[in-house]
């Protein structure tokens, strides 16, 4: 068995491996080269070495996007998995037609991010016209739009990992904890919620870089007006690498900066939420 | 059970996502001309619903006809080898059929074969960057003028020989660069100007105490104004919801007041200084330009906070409905206006009076954002394949017929005579006020140094408006946005 696995084992990891050095690896590499070069088209570009970085951070609206973004996700992940966990709560407990709404709210994830964007943006603006605004007004109606637009969509999804995670519970742990007198709150606290900590731990992590990421959305929504004022950072970098002759480079240059930051958050938040798992 | 139904959802979840994640990806903007699409566009005027996006790509309000990219005309049938072949990366979605039903036709006459993609709406600069990248790439691009030519000049071939630019009625449509090298020719030539609805203005005059007796009375800024604040304070009796269509500062809109209006202010300056283009400009008639924007904004058929989200598609419907009178667009958008309430016969148009220079003379402004180029790292057959497929396309009876009839544009060749003139009444008037004398006003927004600029510009004119900011910003966006995106564009 080994000895085949062994033998084998090239035949069946090359293809995986070559789609991903593919569409992962080189352009990944190709794409670090290119935030030190001015071009045009990605096939002639001109080495010039880290002024690139420089202008990225001399960027008023990158900083500002900078921001933004992390406020964004700030609330975004909280209320999704506040939210997520609630209703997951709620639909494993013995309610009848659950499984009808445990569809009904996964339902959104199955709709792309740019429709999902229009449909939003035709719904709010639908509601504050009834105010005269709309939702490029200022940069917060953007910004709440932005959440609630996300919210519908992720927590039905975060949702089934949550009840995974419940059901996964062993009963007699609740009811041990039940026999000794711990009431509901208590419960909750000190064994459902760790006991689902790795669906936590996956759920942030999702939510977390799904906020980071989030482009789709946002440019249907509201495409960063007024001003760039509700630009996320993905939606600065596209348009920094097509609003400008020969801002390319920078534009690559600040998609560097964003893997790192993404890829830094992202595992320090999987470091954190991992230690606080427990083995059953 | 549960658990597997679970699992199932799961996996449809994932398939799904997977699925979105990549639809998404190529087109979000393709859809985005309708919601916005700065990034890549700019403006254009291109026929129909331009967008003044990206580079070269426009459009907004074609978002709808976004994700024609892949289709082509005809397939090489063998003999691409000896006699080349043509790649036409196509810039407007509109015409996309019309590109495919010529190239088949070339085809079956030469048998040479003529590929067309059509960037989605929105999108050409980004498809463009993509395809000249490739090996077979393009050998025949479009750009929107010098600012656009500015990324491209090194892809250029010289069409110096070339019958397209032999055939070009003035020097003046064509990009020539400093050592005499013609590095693009453009196809069409567009006009825009104040339209204007003639059924309204008749029935204005008819009211008691109106301003003018005739529309030929307005001439000039301060006549316009007049007329529009008494059209808008007498709305009720004329039926209308505001004198002047919406003015949107949606993507699929604004570039109608950041870059087409700010070319009058921008062209009165360079008239001053006796220059063609500038490294920085003084904003000497910012005032006229607040002049105009306060005027479209209060005589309007909507509150200054919803501008933000009226798209191009709702100013053209509201004048195409007769709930405005005047609407300030080109000849392309005669194609979304026919066939609705306005009859087109009632079709006019006026020159843009901001209240400057000789406005007795002042005609509309003409110009042209497109211009083809052919990719000089093509090899030399596909060069000389796309020149002759050019060649005819300008002289052939079924080239100039697809011109006229079916992309409806006005040409600067000679090879046009009088019966290849589209009928489209928007352009006789354009056509009216070139033989009345009147001056022309050149579109000096493809010097614009920067797509950035622009849309600078668009948002502190729309903050302005909203009374989210102060007219202020609209000039340190123009004055000294100029200077920095000309820096950083050109450093």
């Amino acid at each position: 068995m080994q000895k085949s696995l062994r033998k084998y084992f090239p035949i069946f990891a090359l293809p995986t491996l070559a789609a991903f050095t593919i569409g992962f690896i080189i352009p990944f590499l190709m794409g670090i080269y290119l935030s030190f070069c001015k071009f045009t088209t990605v096939t002639d570009a001109k080495f010039v070495g880290i002024g690139n970085y420089f202008k990225v951070f001399g960027d008023r609206t990158f900083l500002h996007a900078l921001w933004y973004t992390a406020a964004f996700t700030i609330v975004s992940v909280v209320l999704i998995n506040v939210l997520a966990f609630a209703v997951a709560m709620l639909l494993t407990k013995r309610i009848p037609g659950t499984n009808g709404f445990r569809t009904v709210f996964f339902m959104p994830n199955l709709i792309g991010g740019i429709v999902l964007g229009y449909i939003w943006q035709l719904l709010l603006n639908g509601i504050l016209a009834n105010y005269q605004k709309t939702l490029t007004y200022s940069s917060k109606y953007g910004f709440w739009g932005l959440v609630v637009l996300v919210c519908w969509q992720q927590i039905g999804y975060m949702m089934i990992i949550y009840i995974a995670g419940i059901q996964n519970i062993p009963g007699e742990l609740v009811e041990a904890a039940k026999m000794d007198g711990a009431h509901g709150g208590q419960v909750l606290w000190h064994v459902t919620v760790p006991m689902v900590m790795p669906s936590i731990t996956i759920c942030t992590f999702l939510t977390l870089t799904n906020g980071f990421k989030l482009f789709d959305q946002n440019l249907a929504l509201t495409n960063g007006e007024p001003s760039n004022m509700s630009e996320l950072l993905a939606l600065n970098i596209y348009n920094t690498f097509y609003g400008r002759t020969g801002y390319e480079g920078v534009g690559q240059a600040k998609a560097v900066v964003f893997f790192l930051l993404v890829a830094l958050i992202a595992v320090g938040q999987n470091w954190l939420t991992r230690k606080r798992e427990v083995q059953q | 059970m549960k658990k597997r139904v679970i699992s199932l959802l799961l996996a449809a979840g994932m398939a799904m996502l997977t699925v979105a994640g990549c639809g998404t990806g190529n087109n979000n903007s393709g859809n985005n001309a309708a919601g916005d699409g700065n990034a890549a566009q700019d403006g254009d005027g291109s026929s129909e619903g331009s967008g003044e996006n990206g580079d070269v790509s426009g459009n907004g309000q074609d978002g709808g006809n976004a994700g024609n990219v892949g289709d082509e005309g005809v397939s090489g049938n063998g003999t691409a080898a000896d006699n080349g072949s043509v790649y036409y990366l196509n810039f407007k979605p509109e015409q996309a059929e019309a590109w495919k039903d010529l190239a088949k036709e070339y085809t079956s006459e030469t048998g040479i074969p003529v590929t067309i993609e059509t960037a989605a709406s929105g999108t050409y600069e980004s498809t463009l960057k993509s395809e000249m990248a490739k090996d077979e790439a393009p050998s025949l691009f479009q750009v929107n003028g010098p600012v656009g030519l500015a990324s491209w000049k090194d892809y250029c071939y010289d069409l110096k020989d070339s019958a397209i630019y032999k055939n070009l009625k003035s020097d003046d449509f064509a990009l020539i660069s400093q050592d005499g090298q013609v590095q693009g020719v453009a196809y069409a030539i567009e006009t825009y100007g104040l339209i204007y609805n003639k059924a309204l203005i008749d029935k204005y005059c008819g009211l008691d105490g109106a301003k003018i007796q005739d529309v030929s009375e307005i001439n000039g800024f301060a006549k316009l104004k007049e007329v529009a604040d008494d059209m808008q304070a007498r709305k009720e009796e004329l039926g209308i919801n505001g004198a002047f269509a919406s003015a949107g500062m949606d993507s699929s809109s604004d570039w109608r007041f950041k870059t087409h209006l700010a070319n009058l202010p921008i062209y009165f300056e360079y008239q001053d200084e006796g220059v063609d283009t500038a490294e920085a400009v003084k904003g000497t008639y910012l005032d006229a330009y607040k002049n105009m924007w306060d005027l479209y904004i209060t005589d309007s058929t909507v509150e200054p906070t919803m501008l933000s989200g009226m798209t191009g598609d709702d100013a053209a419907a509201e004048f195409a409905m007769g709930e405005a009178v005047f609407y300030q667009n080109g000849t392309w958008a005669y194609a979304d206006i026919t066939g609705n309430e306005v009859a087109d016969g009632d079709l006019g148009m006026l020159p843009v009076y901001i209240g400057v220079g000789d406005e007795e003379n002042q005609g509309l402004c003409t110009g042209s954002e497109n211009y083809w180029c052919v990719n000089k790292n093509a090899p030399q057959e596909d060069i000389d394949a796309t020149l002759g497929f050019l060649e005819w396309v300008i002289t052939s009876d079924q080239g100039r017929t697809s011109f006229r009839d079916d992309m409806g544009f006005v040409t600067p060749f000679t090879t046009f005579t009088e019966e290849y003139q589209p009928l489209n009444p928007l352009v006789a008037a354009s056509n009216a006020y070139i033989d009345a004398g009147k001056d022309s006003i050149p579109w000096v927004f493809s010097t614009i140094p920067s797509e950035t600029w622009k849309n600078g510009v668009g948002s502190a004119l729309l903050e302005y408006a909203q009374g989210t900011g102060e007219w202020d910003d609209v000039k340190s966006a123009f004055v000294e946005g100029w200077a920095s995106e000309y820096q950083a564009a050109n450093e």
